[in-house]
């Protein structure tokens, strides 16, 4: 209780993180009422596919019907871009969620038992780490064929040897510590050695990894959707809403804004939604961890 | 070597399985495809019409020519602006630049291409156009008498002593670069200052400044050369970054190299390409990680290879 008080006490003192978490807050709200702010028009069947008016390819300009306006194909950012925002979250946290299990599992199996079992489990993530994380996210996300499953499934695999691989070192070092060897000299079984001994004292570093990193997973994933291989079209998602701006940052020749809203709308959800993360994650690291500190 | 190229060609299909061994186990085919890879073929890229490692040959100089202006733009840049922000700590430059650090990285690659071309080519027409080069300009390259000694468009445009061709070139890749640098600009800058603080902590620096060395002297010899040996190590990482980065950079700016070409093999399920493109990454990746490590092993006397910790 005292740890929460000075944790809130910390950011308070830090103007940016109270900014972050205005913006995640912001975002929350967002996505928990999406369906109060952006409703589903009667007899659609998937909320997450954003309704259409009509099929011209010419974006319009905000107007009352469509308060941001329609993007290529007659899609409706305001929708887009607030159903986008469930989208992002389930990415991002579904994505952290999965990513903190498999590696405090591997990581902790790796660390704790060392040996072969060491050695097999980081070999695999050598393999995975060779490669630039985005191209082989685009490789398995291919492989498994398109969709918002195989762009999670493969940012997952893209991710979670570096998470394996913090814990493991960080166990390695507790490992040692005299309060483990107690624990096991009075009996307790390698579960509860883990369980209870050796991942609550190694495991703060990776939730600030993780909050650090769920911007990088949302970027990632709207990337791929930008490229093409991640939601079907017309889904809600914000990357694929921008791949629908390519064609018209031009405009036409008496206003070469005219289809600024079609970048610019879903574009700075990203940014801001990112930007919340990495200001959260920049301030939980100063908290949390005094030896990474920012002088 | 022998390429499947034409559905007319599967008319005889049971031959075909026969011949590329399709009827194997599949461990037995992982090895074929293994032992053909080491053999230099990677297979068939459907996309451009021609085998992947040709396409990889012709791609690349593109893709170079971009990281040629780009890694020392981040490097330099990084270098500099978080020596800048650590130097003025807690004043107005430190805060300017570290709230732009948030921002850089925290902006999508492919939004900041398409609102730069928004501006640089929508609004100011065709100042910094997409693609590679003019129309006027592609003539000149692929005449008989333009001779390709690199591939690299405005070197060779030097050499040929066709100036035309080397501002056009440059001129087409002010965006792509601008855009590829920003965000790992900013992710050196943050990893500089944060070294350079920690540098400037230390007892040396006390030594230098109490021997009444200048300011200058004291952060540009003393500190930032230690503070440099994080940025070394995270060159590695940079690599991977400015791949990624190509791929969709090159997207965006319509911009004919390795990353637009893996960009279109990705949509249209061009498999084995996107399996050579990663592979070839993936060589190179772990290439520059042990060039990476020989040369922290080079610039730090205290790392010593083969020794303890």
């Amino acid at each position: 209780m005292k740890g929460l008080k000075f944790f809130f006490f910390q950011m308070k003192r830090n103007p940016l993180s109270i900014a972050g978490l205005v913006l995640i807050v912001i975002f929350t709200i967002i996505a928990v009422f999406a369906p109060l702010i952006a409703p589903t028009p009667e007899g659609q069947f998937n909320a997450y596919m954003i309704p259409r008016d009509g099929y011209g390819s010419t974006p319009k300009p905000p107007s009352d019907e469509h308060i941001f306006g329609t993007t290529e194909g007659q899609y409706d950012i305001f929708y887009g871009v607030i159903w986008g925002t469930r989208t992002a979250f389930q990415i991002g946290l579904i994505v952290m969620g999965a990513v903190l299990l498999i590696g405090i599992f591997l990581g902790s199996i790796a660390g704790y038992f060392g040996g072969i079992v060491d050695e097999i489990i980081m070999r695999i993530t050598d393999v995975f780490m060779a490669f630039p994380p985005l191209i082989l996210a685009m490789a398995v996300t291919i492989a498994l064929g398109q969709g918002i499953q195989s762009v999670m499934t493969a940012i997952i695999i893209v991710m979670w040897p570096s998470y394996a691989r913090v814990i493991r070192g960080d166990i390695l070092a507790i490992r040692e510590e005299d309060y483990v060897e107690a624990s096991r000299s009075v009996g307790s079984s390698h579960l509860r050695v883990i369980l209870r001994h050796v991942l609550p004292n190694s495991i703060y570093p990776i939730f600030i990894m993780a909050s650090l990193d769920i911007g990088a997973v949302v970027l990632m994933a709207a990337g791929l959707s930008f490229l093409g291989l991640g939601v079907p079209e017309g889904y809600a998602d914000w990357g694929q809403m921008i791949s629908f701006a390519r064609n018209w940052i031009v405009g036409t020749p008496s206003n070469t804004f005219a289809y600024w809203h079609t970048v610019w709308i879903p574009g700075l959800f990203i940014f801001f939604f990112v930007m919340g993360w990495n200001l959260l994650g920049d301030s939980l690291r100063d908290i949390l961890d005094p030896r990474l500190a920012r002088r | 070597m022998v390429f499947v190229t034409d559905p007319r060609q599967l008319a005889n299909i049971e031959e075909i399985i026969e011949l590329y061994g399709l009827n194997a186990p599949l461990w037995q085919q992982y090895f074929t495809w293994i032992n053909e890879v080491f053999h230099g073929n990677l297979g068939w890229t459907q996309v451009v019409g021609m085998s992947v490692t040709d396409a990889i040959n012709n791609f690349l100089p593109a893709t170079l020519e971009l990281a040629i202006f780009a890694t020392p733009l981040i490097i330099f840049g990084g270098i500099w602006l978080g020596t800048k922000a650590a130097a003025n700590k807690d004043r107005l430059i430190d805060h300017a630049t570290r709230a732009g650090a948030i921002a850089g990285w925290s902006l999508p690659t492919f939004w900041l291409g398409l609102v730069l071309l928004m501006i640089f080519y929508g609004f100011f027409t065709g100042l910094f156009p997409p693609e590679r080069l003019s129309t006027e300009m592609n003539v000149i390259v692929n005449s008989a008498t333009f001779h390709r000694y690199t591939g690299l468009n405005f070197l060779d445009g030097i050499l040929n002593g066709e100036w035309g061709v080397t501002f056009d070139s440059l001129r087409h890749m002010v965006l792509p670069v601008l855009t590829l640098s920003v965000v790992n600009i900013a992710f050196i800058m943050r990893l500089m200052r944060s070294s350079m603080l920690e540098s400037l902590g230390k007892g040396y620096i006390l030594t230098a400044r109490a021997k009444g060395l200048s300011e200058r002297v004291v952060i540009n010899k003393h500190a930032r050369r230690n503070a440099m040996i994080p940025v070394l190590t995270v060159s590695g990482y940079l690599f991977a970054a400015i791949v990624n980065g190509v791929v969709i950079v090159e997207s965006i700016f319509n911009y004919k190299g390795l990353g637009w070409w893996a960009w279109r093999t990705a949509i249209n399920l061009d498999i084995s390409a996107v399996l050579g493109f990663a592979l070839f990454n993936g060589v190179l990746f772990v290439l520059t990680n042990l060039v990476v490590d020989l040369l922290y092993a080079r610039f730090d006397p205290r790392v010593r290879l083969g020794g303890g910790v």
